[in-house]
C-alpha cells in the first residue's frame, strides 16, 4: 500500500462517517433493534477479510489458516445470524 | 479474478448496504433494505472467493458451514424477548472475527520468508510500515474488547451473573489498563516483529473489555450494547485498512456511526454522559426519601375487577410497557386487553420511553411479536402531551422512566431524567410485584398518588384476569 491509496482510504472512512450519521438519524426509534441487529450484521463484513486469511497459501503459515478459519467461524456467525433475526424481526412490522 | 473487478463488485456491495440502511428509515421498506444489505454481503463474499490469493478452500468451507449452521439455528431459535442478548452475542462475534484476522495479518507478515526480512521491515518502511501496525495494533485492542465486553454483557441480559463487580481502583485501573495497551502499540511500532507485545496488547483488550463492562448493571445495558454494536464496526473499519480492503472500510464505519448514534440517544433518554454510565454509579446527591416517606400509608391497591371497571368507562387508554412487561411475557395479554378495549370503542395508545426495556427498541419488537400496529406505539414527546386527555393509564413493569421525581424534586439523583408523564392521566393503573424499586434504588411517588392504584402480581396474569372480568361487563 502506498501513501496515495492510504489517504484515499481514509477519505473514503471519513465520508462514510458523514453519511453513516445522515442516514441512522432519519431511522425511527421503532425500528432502534432491528437496526442494531441488521447493522450487526453488516459488520459481520469482516467475513470478506476471513476469507483471505483462511485460504491464503498454507505451506508456510498453518498458524494463519486456523486464525483465519476462527475468524471465518466468527464472521459467519454475525453475517447469518444477525440477517436472519433481522429479518424475522422486521416482517414482523410489516404485517398489518 | 481482475483486480479492478474486484474493486467494482465491492463498490456495488458498498452501495446495497446503504440502500439497505436507508430502507430501515420506515418500516415499510426496512424488509426489502435488510435483504439489499443480505445482497451486498453475498456479492462481497463470493468476489472475495475468486482472489487469486485463495488456494485451499477446506478450512473457508468447514469455517462458513458450522457458522451458518448455529448463526441459523440461534436466529430461528430465540426468543424476541432475548433479542437483547442475541445482540449482544452477535457483537462478539463480530469483534472476535476482526480480532483473528488483525492476529492472522500480524503473524502472516512476520511469517513471509527470511530474506524478505532481512532486506526491509514486514510492514514496508518508514510512515506506511508504522501506519499498519497501528492498524494491527488498534484491531486487536477493539476487537478484544469487543468480544469479552460483549460476552460479559450476554451472561448479564441472560442473567448468567447476577452481580455487578468492580475492578479494584475502578476507572483508575481500567485508564492504567489501557496504557499499558497503548505502550505496548508503540514499542510494537518500534519493533513489529516482537510478538510479545502483541500477545501484551491481546490480553489487555480481553481485560479491559471484562472490566468495563462487569460493574455495569442491567438498566444501563442498552447503553453498553449500543456502544458495543459501534466498537464491533470500528474494527472492521480498521481491519479494512490493514488489509487495504475499501467495503470493510464503508461498512465498519456505517456500523461504527450506527451505534455511536445509539448510544448518544440512550444516554440523552437518561439524562447521563457516556462517561458516567460508564464509570460512575448514579450519585445519591442531597437526601435520598425514604420508601416510607414516600408511600407510608398511601398507597391503595385494586383487584382486576375493580381495574376492568375503571376501564369500562375509559374512552381513551395509554399503556406504558417496561422491561417488566418482557419478563413476564406479558406482551400477548396485554394486546389481547387492548383489542377487548378498543372493541368497546376506546382508543389505545402505547407510550415508549427510549431507554424502555435491555436495549434500544426492545418493547417496539416485543409489541410487534403480538402483532400491535407500529403506528400505535408513539413516541415519549409525542405521547407526553396527551397523557391529561387520557382516561387510563395502564403501567405494566415500567418503573424509573414514570417517576414523578425526575421532573420536580431537583435534589434527587434523577433529576433532569425526561420522563413519561405518566402521573397526569386522570387514572393510573400500576401493574407490579411488588412496590420495589427500579435500577435506580429510588422509591416512585407516582405509585402513593391519590389517582394511582396497584395491582401486585405477575404481569401476564393480571392482565389476563383484568381482560377477562372486562369481557364479563
Amino acid at each position: 500500500m502506498d501513501m496515495n491509496t492510504l489517504v484515499m482510504l481514509l477519505a473514503l472512512f471519513v465520508l462514510s462517517l458523514f453519511l453513516g450519521v445522515e442516514m441512522i438519524t432519519k431511522v425511527p426509534p421503532t425500528l432502534h433493534t432491528p437496526l442494531m441487529s441488521g447493522t450487526n450484521a453488516i459488520s459481520g463484513i469482516t467475513l470478506v477479510g476471513a476469507l483471505l486469511a483462511a485460504g491464503s497459501d498454507s505451506s508456510s503459515t498453518a498458524v494463519n489458516n486456523i486464525l483465519g478459519f476462527v475468524a471465518v467461524v466468527l464472521a459467519t456467525l454475525n453475517v447469518v445470524g444477525g440477517y436472519l433475526v433481522t429479518n424475522r424481526m422486521l416482517a414482523m412490522f410489516k404485517r398489518k | 479474478m481482475n483486480l479492478t473487478v474486484v474493486n467494482l463488485a465491492y463498490l456495488a456491495a458498498a452501495i446495497l448496504f446503504i440502500l439497505g440502511i436507508k430502507g430501515l428509515s420506515k418500516p415499510k421498506t426496512a424488509v426489502r433494505g435488510n435483504m439489499l444489505s443480505a445482497l451486498g454481503m453475498l456479492v462481497a463474499v463470493v468476489v472475495t472467493l475468486f482472489d487469486r490469493s485463495i488456494v485451499s478452500f477446506e478450512y473457508i468451507i468447514a469455517g462458513v458451514l458450522i457458522g451458518s449452521i448455529i448463526g441459523g439455528l440461534m436466529a430461528v431459535k430465540v426468543r424476541m424477548t432475548s433479542m437483547p442478548q442475541m445482540v449482544a452475542i452477535l457483537n462478539g462475534f463480530g469483534g472476535g472475527a476482526s480480532l483473528a484476522i488483525a492476529l492472522a495479518e500480524y503473524y502472516a507478515k512476520t511469517h513471509t520468508s527470511v530474506t524478505e526480512l532481512m532486506t526491509a521491515s514486514p510492514f514496508g518502511v518508514g510512515a506506511l510500515g508504522v501506519i499498519a501496525v497501528v492498524a494491527i495494533s488498534l484491531t486487536v485492542l477493539i476487537g478484544a474488547v469487543t468480544l469479552t465486553g460483549s460476552f460479559v454483557a450476554f451472561a448479564k441480559l441472560q442473567e448468567l451473573m447476577k452481580k455487578d463487580y468492580g475492578l479494584p481502583g475502578g476507572p483508575i485501573g481500567n485508564g492504567l489498563l489501557l496504557l499499558v495497551g497503548l505502550v505496548a502499540a508503540v514499542a510494537l511500532c518500534i519493533d513489529p516483529t516482537n510478538a510479545t507485545l502483541i500477545i501484551v496488547i491481546v490480553v489487555v483488550g480481553l481485560l479491559l473489555g471484562l472490566f468495563l463492562v462487569l460493574p455495569i448493571g442491567g438498566a444501563d445495558m442498552p447503553v453498553v450494547i449500543a456502544l458495543l454494536n459501534s466498537y464491533s464496526g470500528i474494527a472492521a473499519a480498521f481491519a479494512g485498512f490493514i488489509l487495504g480492503n475499501t467495503v470493510l472500510i464503508v461498512a465498519g464505519s456505517l456500523v461504527g456511526t450506527s451505534g455511536l448514534i445509539l448510544t448518544k440517544i440512550m444516554c440523552v433518554a437518561m439524562n447521563r454522559s457516556l462517561a458516567n454510565v460508564l464509570f460512575g454509579k448514579m450519585a445519591g446527591s442531597g437526601e435520598i426519601i425514604s420508601a416510607d416517606e414516600v408511600y407510608g400509608g398511601k398507597v391503595k391497591s385494586a383487584g382486576a375487577e375493580e381495574v376492568a371497571m375503571m376501564l369500562g368507562t375509559a374512552r381513551r387508554v395509554v399503556i406504558v410497557p417496561g422491561f417488566g412487561m418482557a419478563m413476564a411475557q406479558a406482551q400477548h395479554a396485554v394486546r389481547e386487553l387492548a383489542d377487548v378495549l378498543e372493541a368497546h370503542g376506546c382508543e389505545v395508545e402505547y407510550a415508549i420511553h427510549p431507554v424502555a426495556g435491555r436495549m434500544p427498541g426492545h418493547m417496539n419488537v416485543l409489541l410487534a411479536e403480538a402483532e400491535v400496529p407500529y403506528d400505535k406505539l408513539v413516541e415519549m414527546e409525542r405521547i407526553n402531551p396527551t397523557f391529561e386527555d387520557t382516561d387510563v393509564a395502564i403501567v405494566i413493569g415500567a418503573n424509573d422512566v414514570t417517576n414523578p421525581m425526575a421532573r420536580e424534586d431537583k435534589g434527587s439523583p434523577i433529576y433532569g431524567m425526561p420522563i413519561l408523564n405518566v402521573d397526569k392521566a386522570k387514572t393510573v393503573i400500576v401493574i407490579k410485584r411488588s412496590l420495589s424499586p427500579g435500577f435506580s434504588g429510588l422509591p416512585n411517588p407516582l405509585f402513593a398518588m391519590d389517582h394511582t392504584y396497584m395491582v401486585y402480581g405477575d404481569g401476564k396474569k393480571a392482565v389476563i384476569d383484568i381482560t377477562a372480568h372486562l369481557d364479563l361487563s
